[in-house]
């Protein structure tokens, strides 16, 4: 569905030649979600846009939906946009327009007649659940209302590519994650193929199947997004894995743990897919004579499974503790030791 | 009472030049507005970043721009005879005003449609984009509409300094207000002339004002 091959961006500035997006090379299947995160200034905000043609490379090619989006120009670039929509932080709505109006928007660039038009914004509406706000303005609608406008709008002209800028970080988290719902369902009914570019692994983690790392406009890391929780390899994206795994106050029980607790071994357990789901712990207290204490575990949910952690303290006669380690190995759990407190 | 208050006012005289003063103030405000949205828009578009970005253009639709918002609306005037004559033949009467009105008005006009451009959200621009927009569909459903109240209240200024200029008109025989009260009033020395004629213009820029000012708030949906 997306081919991008060997793209570079470079900008002019005041201060001399800035390069946004560095030999990239990228492929999206049709009917995934893609998701891209990096920091700000990693260039993929420019990423996006070149996908629709709002910007062009410097060099390499750029193919959506079978248009060559990097070549093509005038009324062939217009008709093409109209099948790879875009939907953005800010929501970008037309103030003067009412919540049917601003939908209505890309059906009229499209020329759809004035009563498939109704029509159609009818349906859209239902499907975004914007039900009886159809005459309001948006200044009259909450955040998530009104990117629920910015999908609807984005979908008017049956689209096969929506393209989501931050879609989500200008809302709060219950709405975010509603947002994101809303997406894969979309996803799921419509087929529809999404790229979406944040700086928050949850959303990658809730809705993504795959995911591109950017760092100073390179992709650094790429896989399914189940993958590179397990097994993050590049600095940038140990960050961005420990945005959902280690939160500050995790951090901070560690801490207190070592502190008070200072016989044992403090590890940290991955367990991945169908492994969160085995009673991994109660075999191995029954089977090697050490004491368990759990300190803190999380499970996330992500498009291709389950991904948790746990971190335990395990005391006893060091060479059970080393044999009950090996254990773990042996059944597929992923450890590594934080500290050795002796 | 209002023959005793004004003795010397020829009431009849009065309305023709109130009428020749709305004239004026109309038709220059509305071959105003159209001028000066196109070139404001014009500076908009070439300006850099921008969908037309282009530096000469730009410059040169600037520089028009600003040279003749320097110039004194009466030296204005007088530096338009010869053009007014060869446009009609005269530079006598409420028409021959409207070159000087309409020049002298459009490109501050102008300058103002500007503002008021700049002012739109350059994200809902993109997203107009990225529906795949025509320039000229950016143009009519996202620039103008999404700037309209300032571009409303920008006319009302504009026109109520019409109101002005036609007075400054009148003087050198363009009718209407402003002559009245030069002619009638001041050089012949009946006061009451120039002061009713001074009412009736306040009265006109207060409607201009209010009118203004009512549109503005109804377009406003932010």
């Amino acid at each position: 569905m997306i081919n991008i091959q060997n793209i570079t961006k470079k900008y002019k500035t005041a201060s001399g030649e800035l390069t946004a997006v560095k030999e990239v090379n990228l492929s999206i299947n049709k009917g995934e979600i893609f998701g891209i995160i990096g920091y700000s200034g990693a260039g993929k905000s420019t990423m996006i846009r070149l996908l629709n043609g709002l910007e062009k490379p410097t060099s390499g090619t750029v193919t959506v939906n079978n248009q060559e989006f990097s070549s093509i120009k005038g009324q062939k670039l217009r008709d093409a946009r109209q099948k790879v929509s875009m939907i953005f932080q800010h929501f970008n709505l037309l103030w003067s327009r009412t919540v049917a109006e601003n939908i209505a928007f890309p059906l009229e660039i499209a020329g759809v007649p004035k009563v498939k038009r109704e029509a159609r914004v009818k349906e859209l509406i239902t499907l975004v659940g914007l039900e009886g706000r159809e005459k309001a303005y948006p200044s009259q609608l909450s955040g998530g209302q009104k990117q629920r406008v910015g999908i609807a709008r984005a979908l008017a002209n049956n689209p096969e590519v929506l393209l989501c800028d931050e879609a989500t970080s200008a809302l709060d988290p219950e709405t975010t994650d509603a947002i994101l719902d809303l997406l894969v369902d979309i996803n799921e009914r419509l087929g529809l193929t999404i790229v979406l570019i944040t700086h928050e692994m949850h959303v990658i983690r809730k809705i993504c199947h795959r995911v591109a790392v950017m760092e100073a406009g390179e992709i650094v890391e790429r896989g399914e997004v189940l993958q590179v929780f397990q097994a993050p390899q590049a600095a940038i994206t140990k960050k961005f894995v420990s945005q959902i795994t280690d939160t500050k106050e995790t951090q901070e029980t560690v801490a207190q743990i070592k502190a008070n607790y200072p016989n044992g071994q403090l590890v940290k357990l991955i367990f991945v897919g169908e492994k969160t789901e085995q009673p991994v712990i109660s075999h191995f207290v029954k089977q090697f004579d050490v004491e368990v204490s759990i300190v803190h575990g999380n499970i996330s949910q992500t498009k291709n499974g389950a991904y948790g952690t746990l971190i335990v303290q395990i005391d006893g006669l060091e060479a059970n503790v080393a044999a009950a380690l090996s254990y773990l190995n042996t059944v597929e759990v992923q450890t590594e030791v934080i500290a050795n407190a002796n | 009472m209002l023959t005793s208050l004004f003795p010397n006012v020829d009431w009849e005289k009065m309305w023709d030049a109130t009428y020749e003063t709305l004239y004026m103030t109309t038709i220059s405000t509305v071959i105003t507005f159209i001028l000066g949205l196109v070139i404001g828009i014009l500076l908009f578009l070439s300006s850099p970043n921008q969908l037309w970005a282009n530096k000469i253009v730009n410059f040169l639709t600037g520089s028009i721009v600003n040279i003749f918002r320097s110039i004194p609306f009466i030296v204005l005037i007088i530096l338009l005879i010869p053009f007014t004559k060869f446009l009609l033949g005269t530079i006598r009467g409420a028409d021959a005003a409207l070159p000087a009105l309409i020049i002298g008005a459009a490109p501050f006009y102008a300058r103002m449609v500007l503002i008021a451009l700049r002012e739109i959200d350059k994200g809902v621009i993109e997203a107009a984009r990225s529906m795949g927009a025509k320039t000229s569909t950016i143009i009519w459903k996202v620039l103008i509409p999404e700037s309209l109240p300032a571009l409303i209240s920008g006319i009302t200024v504009t026109a109520v300094a019409l109101v002005g200029y036609t007075a400054m008109a009148g003087i050198i025989g363009a009718g209407g207000l402003g002559n009245l009260a030069f002619l009638d009033g001041f050089q012949r020395n009946r006061t009451d002339v120039t002061l009713m004629a001074t009412i009736l213009i306040l009265i006109v820029v207060f409607i201009i004002q209010f009118i203004g000012d009512m549109i503005t708030i109804k377009t406003d949906k932010r």
